[in-house]
């Protein structure tokens, strides 16, 4: 069932580069089940790869157990040495007894210059949150200063676990863009897990499916096209898909936002029927809670009745 | 100006204030309260066995201490039961074995009571110097390894993931909260330690804002603590350990008492 779909048809950025980061044969074993096996992925200076898969593939796990959060049991993890890594966690609280406002949060692992901090948090649209504190955030206001806390440090490799979760549609769409030029801008690897197939698909070099293992990976077109992705999402998501890719050829624009627009209500709503059947994945407040309600549909005709569950943060 | 056994009273108190201050803090950030519970009744089976086999106090007492929370993490690692549920077994254990031990010592010397709520207008200068001792190598370690600390409370998702140690920065925090327990055992008591640990922290977080700020002032309101429940042992004849407790009660009541506007760090 697994077929890795070349790459080849679509410009790979600077492949010859070495891998920042890599696995292979990846596997997460929890309490007698594998949540993840048999898992290859790799990026590169410059790529965007992005972890798409129905809830409980192993998405998250699998970019723990790439960062080190969580230990793999089986395969083989390598980063490039001296890696610096900027990772916007799928869940994170902050207990109320902690007084952390933005600032302070911002300077949470490393002490960077007050230049750095205010430049990213000004990057993520988020400047005028500096002395609020965390806990006082909205879930979009919460996700842009992760992601501006991220970027602090111009990391090597960019790691994105849902990061526009909670985020409104314009703000999503202003958020992917600035991914986008942080690649372009500093030419870090961006390592991304999404539920929201039809925009990250913009500025993604390669697509991996996940459902437990990788199903297919490619560029965004050739795993669209692909028969185990019709498999894993339906066949509509496929036909969403095709649109996206439409737009993609001729638009080429650098702002979202006209893109958006752009779309017109019916093929707006056909996106998102698509985004939310590939994952349903908790994410929180989301702007468009009615089209949960398509989840089942999609997932008929799959071959794997009880998808393993993502960890839950079991390790301490 | 006072009697010598209350300056060293006073100074042993506010030795124990100082680091149950920021080390507080991180009890409640990370909810281990019922850990400090733990280890206050490790430690009282540190006292026995040091008695049983005539051993030197606090050595016995940290050791064990640090026994017990190793077992904790070890049992964690196993699986199948809730941290809460352990440290439920740990502590009983801990208390019953400890009684049991004492129970065991032949011509028991001291009153175990004193270990329950503290006898701190007993302390020598050799306590107050293992107070001292102890207490400022947590408090550099503390300064030490804050932003490794701090980050893994707030995230260890992200603390791991940009290359910090998480695990470490737990056994850290695990063993100075065993040292701080052991330490002041004899100041305020096993009953009563926890109360040090959390209460000034809780007083703090009212009017700190920013995690080091809290730190200081979760250290300030034990001092002034201990300053205040010790006069009133002196003038009303009240139990030490116990009123100090009491008077930390007092300032965290005061602390809900201040206006909402007036704390720091709210929009």
């Amino acid at each position: 069932m697994t077929r890795s779909l070349s790459s080849a048809s679509v410009v790979p950025p600077p492949a010859a580069a070495p891998a920042l980061i890599e696995a292979h044969g990846l596997g997460v074993r929890r309490d007698g089940r594998w949540l993840v096996r048999n898992v290859s992925v790799s990026v590169r200076p410059g790529e965007i790869v992005t972890l798409i898969g129905p809830n409980g593939s192993g998405k998250s796990t699998t970019v723990k157990a790439l960062l080190g959060v969580l230990s793999a049991d089986e395969g083989r993890v390598g980063r490039r040495a001296g890696l610096k890594v900027g990772y916007v966690p799928q869940k994170l609280a902050v207990d109320w007894t902690l007084p952390l406002t933005v600032e302070r949060m911002m300077r949470l692992v490393v002490n960077h210059p007050r230049a750095a901090i205010e430049e990213s948090l000004a990057a993520t649209g988020v400047s005028h949150l500096l002395g609020a504190e965390m806990r006082n955030l909205s879930g979009g206001e919460f996700q842009r200063v992760l992601l501006a806390r991220a970027i602090a440090g111009r990391p090597d490799l960019l790691v994105l676990d849902e990061p526009v979760q909670g985020v409104d549609f314009n703000g999503e769409v202003a958020l992917y863009e600035l991914i986008g030029r942080i690649r372009r801008q500093t030419g870090c690897g961006i390592l991304l897990v999404s539920h929201d197939l039809h925009i990250v698909m913009a500025e993604t070099d390669t697509v991996i499916c996940l459902n437990g293992h990788v199903c297919c990976q490619g560029s965004p077109r050739l795993v669209a096209e692909s028969d185990e992705y019709a498999r894993l999402f339906g066949p509509r998501a496929r036909g969403a898909l095709a649109v996206y890719a439409h737009h993609h050829d001729h638009a080429h624009l650098p702002d979202g936002r006209v893109v958006s627009v752009d779309i017109d209500g019916r093929v707006h709503d056909h996106l998102h029927d698509a985004a939310c059947g590939c994952d349903g994945e908790g994410s929180a407040p989301s702007d468009h809670p009615d089209h949960h309600n398509n989840h089942h549909h999609h997932h008929h005709g799959h071959a794997q009745s009880r998808p393993p569950r993502e960890a839950g943060g079991g390790a301490a | 100006m006072f009697a010598e056994f209350f300056l060293r009273a006073l100074v042993a108190g506010l030795g124990v204030a100082l680091v149950s201050g920021p080390l507080g803090c991180f009890v409640i950030w990370r909810r281990m309260a019922y850990f400090g519970e733990t280890m206050a009744h490790a430690s009282l089976l540190g006292v026995s066995l040091g008695l049983l086999l005539d051993l030197p106090l606090p050595p016995t007492v940290f050791a064990t201490a640090v026994l017990v929370a190793l077992a904790l993490l070890g049992l964690e690692r196993l699986g199948g039961l809730s941290t809460d549920a352990l440290l439920g077994i740990l502590a009983h254990a801990s208390l019953a074995l400890g009684l049991v031990a004492a129970a065991l010592v032949p011509n028991l010397r001291v009153d175990l009571m004193s270990f329950l709520f503290g006898d701190i207008l007993a302390v020598t200068w050799f306590d107050v110097a293992v107070v001292f001792g102890g207490g400022l190598s947590a408090l550099a370690v503390l300064a030490l390894f804050w932003r490794q600390l701090l980050a893994s409370t707030v995230s260890p998702e992200i603390a791991s993931a940009e290359g910090l140690k998480p695990g470490i920065a737990r056994l850290i925090l695990v063993v100075l909260v065993a040292a701080i327990v052991a330490v002041s055992i004899k100041i305020v008591g096993v009953l009563l330690i926890t109360a040090m640990l959390v209460i000034p922290a809780a007083t703090a977080r009212r009017i700190a804002p920013s995690p080091e700020a809290m730190a200081v002032a979760s250290s300030v309101c034990g001092m002034a603590a201990v300053v205040a429940g010790l006069f009133a042992s002196l003038n009303f004849d009240l139990p030490p350990g116990p009123a100090i407790v009491a008077a930390a009660l007092l300032v965290f009541l005061a602390s809900l008492a201040v206006p909402r506007r007036l704390i720091m760090g709210n929009r």
